[in-house]
């Protein structure tokens, strides 16, 4: 983790408590400029709530959370939802948080492959479509910062393989630092500088780059795209009890799930399930692993 | 001009109405209805502070409306959120502490179908200045908040994430919107003034392409429903708040005929389409 001043965003052991219980605690998390960093894990592990730390839409109970001054953001919600009441078109959604020429606004749509909705109503675009919008929204701004929450949901197959080479490449051009959310892992690590894996608190995290060198990592990611399965599995061993401690394994409690374990990429089984034939449409994404 | 009973309720809710539309788009589009609702049925309770004070009432109705809103926004944001149902009990509630109040009163008489359902008779040249002044504001505090606000209701945690203020705009929001009962009490009636916010709204959405259109087409409903209600009220000598809604809600019926569509057909085929 770099220490570098010129961090977008850094989380110091932040920490968010509601009710009681600890939604997530203690993570330590930096994006830097033209970094991707990317948060995995399980349904409520506190992905998008650290996410929203990292914004500031949510407060950190305990340990702090920094934005770079004046920093520019551009933002894609998990969810969205637009009520029949409100008229709403693509058009005028792309310019929901500031103005926007047509020209610009025709530009990201076209990058996200979504030109052709920009007459549209936003309710009654399918899940695939309303995510390409609200993604050239986001890159419309063209901001220091990128937030993506679960960007490629509802998205089919080979249009979530070009949302993710467009991540990248807005990645390249733009020198945005993109946070991104996923639970899909095999895709996420190709384009990824850094991945920190969540349940509740920082489980694990590792850059891919170290990871690419291993060569059955290169075989998974390299015939991902050409449809063979990945299967991520995650051996957690502890428990994370209500009052935010965490008992491990041998029955030891401590009051902090230490920031990082030791096991780094040891303890997560990642097996291929079905190796398939490298295509050539797909070397792109191939490549984009070797360059992480 | 202003010597006319008539003439003066006219501009009066004239100048709610050019108020009340935009302002009720965000009260359709951020489900507030109760909220409004509560609101205004605590306007009866303004009145009864205002008799018992001597102040002026619209002041006094404004100022309870103001201290209701802070209060209900202050329970959204504690770890309850008013349901439906904490909604209904304060709006209930309100509507009959004022009720009680007024009756203890009894030093003074006061009208209260006029309170309930509104009066164009008791229309002052002071109340014009007060709708006219208070609605001044409300506009021009709607189109300072109104990129905050409306980016606030799409997604409130997009708008945070952006740089934009949620919590200041919705804030504002509910004090133009305790402005906007307060102003329209004399006209309508406690009991009316969130049909007057909502009706006219919804009766736009069919007609409305962008929410900016739907803003300015609820505006002019609610001119067209005031005015086709104060005549209505004066001809058939019924109370000038439900003319009004009544009104409104006969522009909204008319809504739903599809006409855009006739009419987009019907230039279809003059175009030689289909």
């Amino acid at each position: 983790m770099s220490e570098a001043a010129d961090n977008l965003v850094q989380l110091t052991r932040a920490g968010i408590q509601k009710s009681g219980s600890w939604l997530v605690r203690g993570v330590d998390l930096t994006v830097s400029p033209g970094e991707i960093v990317t948060l995995i894990g399980p349904n409520g592990s506190g992905k998008s709530t650290t996410a929203k730390m990292a914004l500031g839409i949510h407060k950190p109970t305990e340990g702090s959370a920094a934005r770079r001054g004046g920093l520019s953001v551009g933002y894609v919600p998990q969810k969205l939802s637009i009520d029949w009441t409100l008229p709403l078109n693509v058009k005028r959604f792309m310019r929901l948080t500031n103005s926007l020429s047509d020209a610009e606004c025709m530009a990201a749509l076209e990058r996200t492959g979504a030109a052709q909705l920009v007459g549209e109503e936003m309710r009654t675009l399918s899940g695939g479509e309303l995510q390409r919008v609200m993604l050239a929204r986001a890159i419309a701004r063209s901001p220091d910062l990128l937030v993506l929450d679960e960007p490629v949901q509802g998205v089919d197959y080979a249009g979530e393989i070009a949302i993710y080479s467009l991540i990248s490449e807005i990645r390249n051009t733009v020198e945005c630092g993109i946070l991104m959310i996923s639970h899909d892992l095999h895709v996420v690590m190709a384009a990824a500088d850094q991945v920190v894996c969540l349940n509740g608190h920082v489980c694990c995290r590792g850059t891919p780059s170290d990871v690419s060198r291993n060569e059955s990592y290169q075989r998974l990611f390299g015939t991902r795209a050409g449809g063979a399965l990945a299967v991520y599995e995650h051996d957690h061993d502890h428990v994370h009890l209500p009052d935010g401690r965490v008992r491990h394994s041998d029955g030891t409690v401590c009051n902090h799930c230490p920031g990082e374990h030791d096991h780094t990429h040891e303890a997560h089984g990642i097996s291929k399930a079905q190796p398939s034939d490298e295509t050539a449409p797909h070397k792109r994404v191939a490549g984009g692993v070797a360059d992480a | 001009m202003l010597d006319d009973f008539f003439t003066r309720a006219l501009i009066a809710g004239i100048g709610v109405a050019l108020v009340a539309g935009p302002l009720g788009c965000f009260v359709v589009w951020r489900r507030m209805s109760y909220f409004g609702d509560t609101l205004s049925h605590a306007a009866l309770l303004g009145v009864a502070l205002a008799l018992l004070l001597d102040v002026n009432i619209t002041l006094s109705v404004g100022a309870v409306s103001i201290v209701l809103a802070l209060l209900l926004l202050a329970l959204r944001h504690g770890d309850t959120l008013p349901s439906d149902a904490l909604l209904g009990l304060l709006s209930h509630s309100a509507l009959a502490i004022g009720l009680v109040c007024l009756a203890f009163m009894t030093w003074v008489r006061v009208d209260l179908l006029g309170l309930l359902f509104g009066d164009i008779l008791s229309v002052t040249r002071t109340d014009i200045a007060m709708i006219y002044g208070g609605g001044a504001i409300v506009l021009g505090g709607l189109l300072l908040i109104w990129r905050h606000l409306f980016a606030a209701t799409v997604s409130s945690d997009l708008a945070g994430a952006e740089g934009l203020r949620p919590d200041r705009a919705e804030l504002v929001f509910m004090l133009l919107t305790a402005i906007v009962i307060a102003i329209s009490l004399k006209i309508i009636g406690a009991l009316l003034i969130t049909a007057l916010l909502i009706v006219p709204a919804a009766a736009a959405r069919r007609w409305a392409g962008s929410p900016e259109q739907m803003a300015v087409i609820a505006a002019f409903a609610g001119v067209v429903a005031v005015v086709a209600g104060l005549n209505g009220s004066l001809y058939y000598d019924t109370p000038s708040g439900p003319s009004i809604v009544v009104a409104a809600m006969l522009l909204f019926v008319l809504s739903l005929f599809p006409v855009r569509r006739l009419i987009e057909k019907l230039t279809a085929e003059n175009r030689g389409g289909i």
